[in-house]
Parts: structure tokens; C-alpha cells; sequence
């Protein structure tokens, strides 16, 4: 019943495919938590407005399925004249999705450092920036790296619908080998089963990356 | 052709947005109901069973749940039964719905105090008297909150069924966008009538949180 | 030559009157004690001289240049004012010898060399050459207060600010950064401390400063001040703190 052979010829689809969802993955995990940690700033220490801003930001992405906010940036934004490829499109959506999540992640995460240490850091003559920076950021990461580890991840396996503006990823890939042999159900199990394997990939790599950022928990 | 009016669009996003809620609401129960078995699966201490229940939540949180759509739609197929995109979509959904469920469960459970199992063993509880009168009644107060929260994951998770070809919000806003040739307005609506469905529930389950952490 | 004056400060926490006119003055040298009940406004007091909190009326000169909160001020005044506090406030991700070398070099603009040989000499100063590289997380609470005194030391500072900063210490450990203040007084620094130490604030204080419901209730030299007390408000604190 199930025969997985003739998948085979076609190892090299699968290949391209899990390469772009790596490489849009990376992207869009670094410019999301770079929008996510700008936004979590500004929520947690701006003005009245931005926080405002902010917010409501946060809370639009967190209540609309991440299909909607794609199919809008790709199919409604060149309405109004802002024409995107796929990719773009993509590395867009991606990266505000993550954006909304990672803020509450990472405010969460600010909001946990002791008000000492910022008056510390204050009385030894830092500026805000350098306050944060220096003394607050990698104790509030470190706090709230395994929630953030995972929402990565999410987003990631939430990269599967960008399939549908033709962006020729893993499910892409998936999509285009079943239409040729008709393997429906090998071909998407196997490649849920890479993105299983993409998903456990990460979280070693967040963790490899994690002991190096907040080394100063192991050494004696 | 035919005109489309805003009233149209309106009118039959929201007929659409009736589909949204049901399969919202039936995956929801579903992957409670199922939730509920594995949480009682692991509760019982044998290593096997637990094993089994941490192999599912894996496969099912590490796997995107557009490809456990289309496994559901075609692995039932492929044992020799129709399987409509509505069945398969609620298969998939319960499925998601319930490895999540578990998880965070399993984190309500696992914040009592260990005391509260030890203390209430030495009073001579059964296993299932200290699950029915102390765990339980302890953890649900705890779970409400992130269990609200999550629906709002298994509402926008719904929009994945348009992928399967089920007639839902997403589904009729990109058919509505292919008769009217107004994505922007569409897709807008489109976004707007999940956000009126979400919103409350992210709502609630942040005021409940709030409730329940001051009064503990 | 006054160093710290203080004039008529009042400070309120929205209805509550915390610091009722409060006059101080503090010469370069000199090492001051303050005491009093808790909720008296000793820390408010403290803080509102380098700036961290406002106060609503009076005024505060330092070398005699206004105080006041504004950010900038308070970068001014980090390079004439050290604080220390009681709960220590090291940074965690940073080692001993980074956390005394932060400020110096972004602050100071010094070179990490620079920074290095003042913070090995300001560690050796406070008994813990040997833990240059340690995580403050391994040190013992008495170790990190000390360390957190050279880090304030580290910025050369003209007088120090020191809240309560044995409170949270075992009484164990607490004699060894008394130790390290008493060198310190002995060296001519400038000392203001809130304090519970009786014994500290008479034997290596010049003066104490008895504080109660927001004001400055009696001070004067520390040994006479605890030996004959003048209000009935002090000689009941004495009592209930000996």
C-alpha cells in the first residue's frame, strides 16, 4: 500500500525545498527577534504612544492566522501599490509574525530584571542604551530563551503555508512531487517527517547557541 | 459577471465565518476530549504509556499542522475511505489541538507543589481520590487561563482547512478575491472577522489569568 | 569645605510626606551615620542626593553644584557620587573583574587595560584579589558586597552612598565589609551611611544623624550623640535596637 520508492527520483526537489525553508527560517528568525526585541523596548520603557502602538501591533497579528496576514501582504498590499515577490512577501510576513510573538516573549523577559540593577547601573553613570545593552539584555534572554526557542520553532513549521504563494519551499516541494506520482500521502509524510527533523535541528542549535550566550551560568 | 457589492463580501464572509466557529468549536472538544485521555494516560504513572504520550506531543508540535491536514485527507483515503476536507480538517485539528492541550496541562499539573500528592497520600487517598479531590480542583484553576488562550491557536489554525479545499473564512475570502479583484478590501475583512473572533478570547484568558494569580 | 549640603528638602510619594525640610551638611572627610526607624526617610534621603529619586522643594548641592534627577545630572553626579546597596546589584552575566570594569570603560572612556589595573587594585583593596574571574552568583553575599564596593570604587568617587548595606548580610560576614569601610574612613573617604550598625556608626563614624517622621530629629558627634541621647525618640530607638 504505501510505497515510498517513488519518491526517490525526485530527492533533489525535496532538497531545494528544505534548503529555502532553512535559509528563509534563519532570515526571518533574526530579523523577527531583532523587530521583536525594537518593539519590546518601546513597550516596556517608551512613551505612551509607542507603547500604544506596539500593542496594537502585537495584537493584531496574535488574533489572525498567520494565511490571512500572508495572503494580505502578497495579494492585498500591491493593490496599493506595493508590489512584492513571493519571497519577499514571505521574509515580510514572517518576520512581523514572529515580531508580535517574540515581543511579548522578550518583554516579559525585560520585565524581569530586578529594578537594582538598572538603578546599579544608573548610579555608575550608564546611559540608557548602554544600560541596556550592557546589563540588561543577556540576564532577560537567558530567562525567557526556552520560550522564545519555541516560538522560532513555531513560526518555522508555520513557513509551510508560504506553499501557497507558490514560494517554492519544503511543502512546495511536497505539493509538486504528489502532483507528478501520485504518492499524496508518502510525500507529505515525509516531509513532515523533515520538518520534524528541522524542528529537533533547531532546538539543538538554539541550544548550542545558548550555552555560549549564557556561559556565565556553567563556569564555576 | 457578477457586482459585488461591500454588503455582498460582508454578508458571505460571514456566512463563512459561521464554518470558521463550528470547526472551531468541534476540534475544540474533540482535541479536549482527547487531551483529557492522554493526560490521564501519563497521570498513571507507567513509563510506557508516558513515553507514548511524549512521542505524540512531539510529532504533533514538531510537525506543521498544514501537513497533518494533508496526511489526515489523504492517509484516510489511502485506507480505502472518502474522507470529506470538513472530516479531515477536524481529524487534524482534534489531533493538534490535543498535543497542545496536553503539554500545557501537564504544566498546570506539574506547578502543585509535590507536597500536596505526598500529604494527601499519607491520608490514605486512593490515586483517583487525590487526582478527583485535590490535583484536579487545584489544576483547573491553573489551566483555565492558558487553556482559553490557546483556542485562539485552534481558531486561527481553522484557516489552514481552506488549504484542503474546505469552504471557510480564509477559503471564501481568496474565492470572493478571485470574483471581485479586491484582495486589499478582501483579505482586510477577512482579517478583521478573525480578529472579532480572537480577540475576546485572548481577552479572557489574559483577565482570568490575572484573576487567578491574585488570588493564589 | 562642605561636599554635601543639603537645604530644606522636602519630598512627597504623591499625599505622603516623606522628607519634612531636611538640613545636612556634610564636609569632604567626613564619614556620617544615619539612623532611625524604618519608614523614617533615611533611604528616600539617601537616594535623593545622588539623584535617583526627586524631591519637590529645597535644594541639594554636591561640590556645590545642584542636584536634581535628570538623567544627565545623574551621569554627572555617578562620577562624584558611588552607591553601594543592599542588595548587592552586581550584574550576574558579568564577572567580578568585568563588573568593575564596565563603568570605566564605557562611562569613562578608559582603555580595558586601563580599566583592568584599577579594578585588580580596587578587588585587592577589598580582600578578593583573588576573584577577578569568578561569577558574582559563586561569591558569598559578604564577597559580593565588597566586590560591589569596588566597583563603585572603581569611578573614583568623592563621596560614598551607603544604603543599608550590611541588612542583607549572615551576621557572619557582615564584620568584613565593615572592615573594608572602616579602611576606607581611615583613608579620608567620605562616608554617608544608613545603618543599622550601632557599634560602627560610634566607633569610625564622626556623626550621626538620627532620623524620625521625615525629619532630622538630633544630630551630632556619633559617641556623644548614642551615649546621651537628647529626645526621648532616640533613647527609645537605642533602647530597642541594643
Amino acid at each position: 500500500m504505501l510505497y515510498f520508492g517513488d519518491l526517490l527520483p525526485y530527492s533533489d526537489v525535496f532538497f531545494g525545498g528544505l534548503i529555502t525553508t532553512v535559509e528563509l527560517t534563519v532570515l526571518t528568525t533574526f530579523l523577527g527577534i531583532a523587530l521583536g526585541t525594537l518593539c519590546a523596548v518601546l513597550r516596556q520603557y517608551g512613551g505612551a504612544t509607542p507603547r500604544r502602538i506596539v500593542a496594537s501591533y502585537v495584537e493584531l497579528i496574535r488574533n489572525t492566522p498567520f494565511i490571512v496576514q500572508l495572503f494580505f501582504i502578497f495579494f492585498g498590499l500591491p493593490a496599493i501599490g506595493v508590489m512584492l515577490t513571493p519571497w519577499q512577501a514571505s521574509v515580510i510576513a514572517l518576520t512581523i509574525n514572529l515580531g508580535a510573538y517574540s515581543t511579548e516573549i522578550i518583554r516579559a523577559g525585560l520585565g524581569s530584571i530586578p529594578k537594582g540593577q538598572v538603578e546599579a547601573a544608573k548610579v555608575l553613570g550608564m546611559t540608557f542604551r548602554q544600560t541596556l545593552t550592557r546589563v540588561i539584555f543577556v540576564p532577560a534572554f537567558e530567562k525567557i530563551y526556552p520560550a522564545l526557542t519555541s516560538q522560532c520553532i513555531i513560526v518555522m513549521l508555520g513557513s509551510a503555508v508560504i506553499s501557497q504563494i507558490s514560494v517554492e519551499e519544503l511543502t512546495y516541494a511536497a505539493n509538486l512531487v504528489q502532483s507528478r506520482n501520485f504518492r499524496a500521502f508518502e510525500s507529505y509524510l515525509v516531509t513532515a517527517l523533515l520538518y520534524l527533523g528541522l524542528a529537533m535541528m533547531m532546538r539543538y542549535v538554539f541550544k548550542l547557541i545558548g550555552k555560549r550566550l549564557f556561559s556565565f551560568r556553567e563556569s564555576s | 459577471m457578477i457586482e459585488f457589492s461591500n454588503y455582498d463580501i460582508i454578508r458571505n464572509l460571514i456566512f463563512a465565518a459561521q464554518w470558521t466557529v463550528l470547526l472551531s468549536l468541534v476540534a475544540f472538544i474533540g482535541g479536549t476530549l482527547v487531551a483529557l485521555a492522554l493526560t490521564a494516560l501519563r497521570l498513571t504513572r507507567n513509563s510506557i504509556l508516558q513515553k507514548l504520550v511524549a512521542v505524540y506531543i512531539e510529532l504533533f508540535q514538531g510537525t506543521p499542522l498544514l501537513m497533518q491536514m494533508f496526511l489526515c485527507f489523504f492517509g484516510v483515503s489511502l485506507l480505502g475511505y472518502e474522507i470529506s476536507a470538513w472530516s479531515a480538517a477536524i481529524l487534524a485539528l482534534t489531533l493538534f489541538t490535543s498535543a497542545f492541550l496536553v503539554e500545557i496541562w501537564r504544566g498546570c499539573i506539574d506547578t502543585l507543589p509535590k507536597g500536596q500528592w505526598e500529604a494527601s497520600r499519607c491520608l490514605g487517598m486512593s490515586f483517583l481520590q487525590i487526582l478527583r479531590h485535590i490535583i484536579l480542583p487545584q489544576a483547573l484553576r491553573v489551566a483555565i487561563a492558558p487553556t482559553v488562550g490557546f483556542s485562539v491557536q485552534v481558531v486561527k489554525g481553522t484557516a489552514l482547512a481552506s488549504v484542503i479545499g474546505f469552504v471557510e473564512l480564509t477559503k471564501a475570502g481568496t474565492m470572493l478575491n478571485n470574483a471581485t479583484f479586491e484582495p486589499f478590501k478582501v483579505f482586510a475583512m477577512v482579517a478583521v472577522i478573525y480578529f472579532l473572533l480572537c480577540y475576546p478570547l485572548s481577552l479572557s484568558s489574559k483577565i482570568l489569568e490575572k484573576k487567578f494569580n491574585v488570588s493564589r | 569645605m562642605s561636599l554635601v549640603n543639603l537645604h530644606q528638602v522636602h519630598k512627597y510619594y504623591g499625599d505622603f510626606h516623606v522628607l519634612k525640610g531636611i538640613d545636612l551638611d556634610v564636609k569632604a572627610g567626613e564619614v556620617v551615620s544615619i539612623i532611625g526607624k524604618s519608614g523614617s526617610g533615611k533611604s528616600t534621603l539617601l537616594r535623593c542626593v545622588n539623584g535617583l529619586e526627586e524631591y519637590q522643594k529645597g535644594g541639594i548641592t554636591l561640590d556645590g553644584k545642584e542636584v536634581t534627577s535628570e538623567d544627565i545630572q545623574v551621569r554627572r553626579l555617578a562620577l562624584s557620587v558611588g552607591m553601594i546597596f543592599q542588595s548587592f546589584n552586581l550584574f550576574p552575566h558579568l564577572t567580578v573583574g568585568e563588573n568593575i570594569m564596565l563603568a570605566p570603560t564605557i562611562v569613562l572612556n578608559k582603555t580595558k587595560a586601563e580599566a583592568k589595573t584599577i579594578a585588580e587594585e580596587m578587588l585587592e583593596k577589598v580582600g578578593l584579589g583573588d576573584k577577578f574571574d569568578r561569577y558574582p552568583e559563586k561569591l558569598s553575599g559578604g564577597q559580593q558586597q565588597r566586590v560591589a564596593i569596588a566597583r563603585a570604587l572603581a569611578m573614583s568617587p568623592k563621596v560614598l552612598l551607603c544604603d543599608e548595606i550590611t541588612s542583607a548580610l549572615d551576621p557572619e560576614l557582615v564584620g568584613d565589609v565593615l572592615k573594608v569601610l572602616e579602611q576606607l574612613a581611615a583613608e579620608g573617604m567620605t562616608l554617608i551611611l544608613v545603618t543599622h550598625e550601632m557599634n560602627f556608626a560610634r566607633d569610625v563614624g564622626d556623626r550621626v544623624v538620627f532620623m524620625h517622621e521625615g525629619k532630622v530629629w538630633e544630630e551630632g558627634n556619633s559617641k556623644k550623640l548614642l551615649s546621651e541621647p537628647e529626645t526621648e525618640e532616640l533613647r527609645q530607638f537605642i533602647g530597642a535596637v541594643l
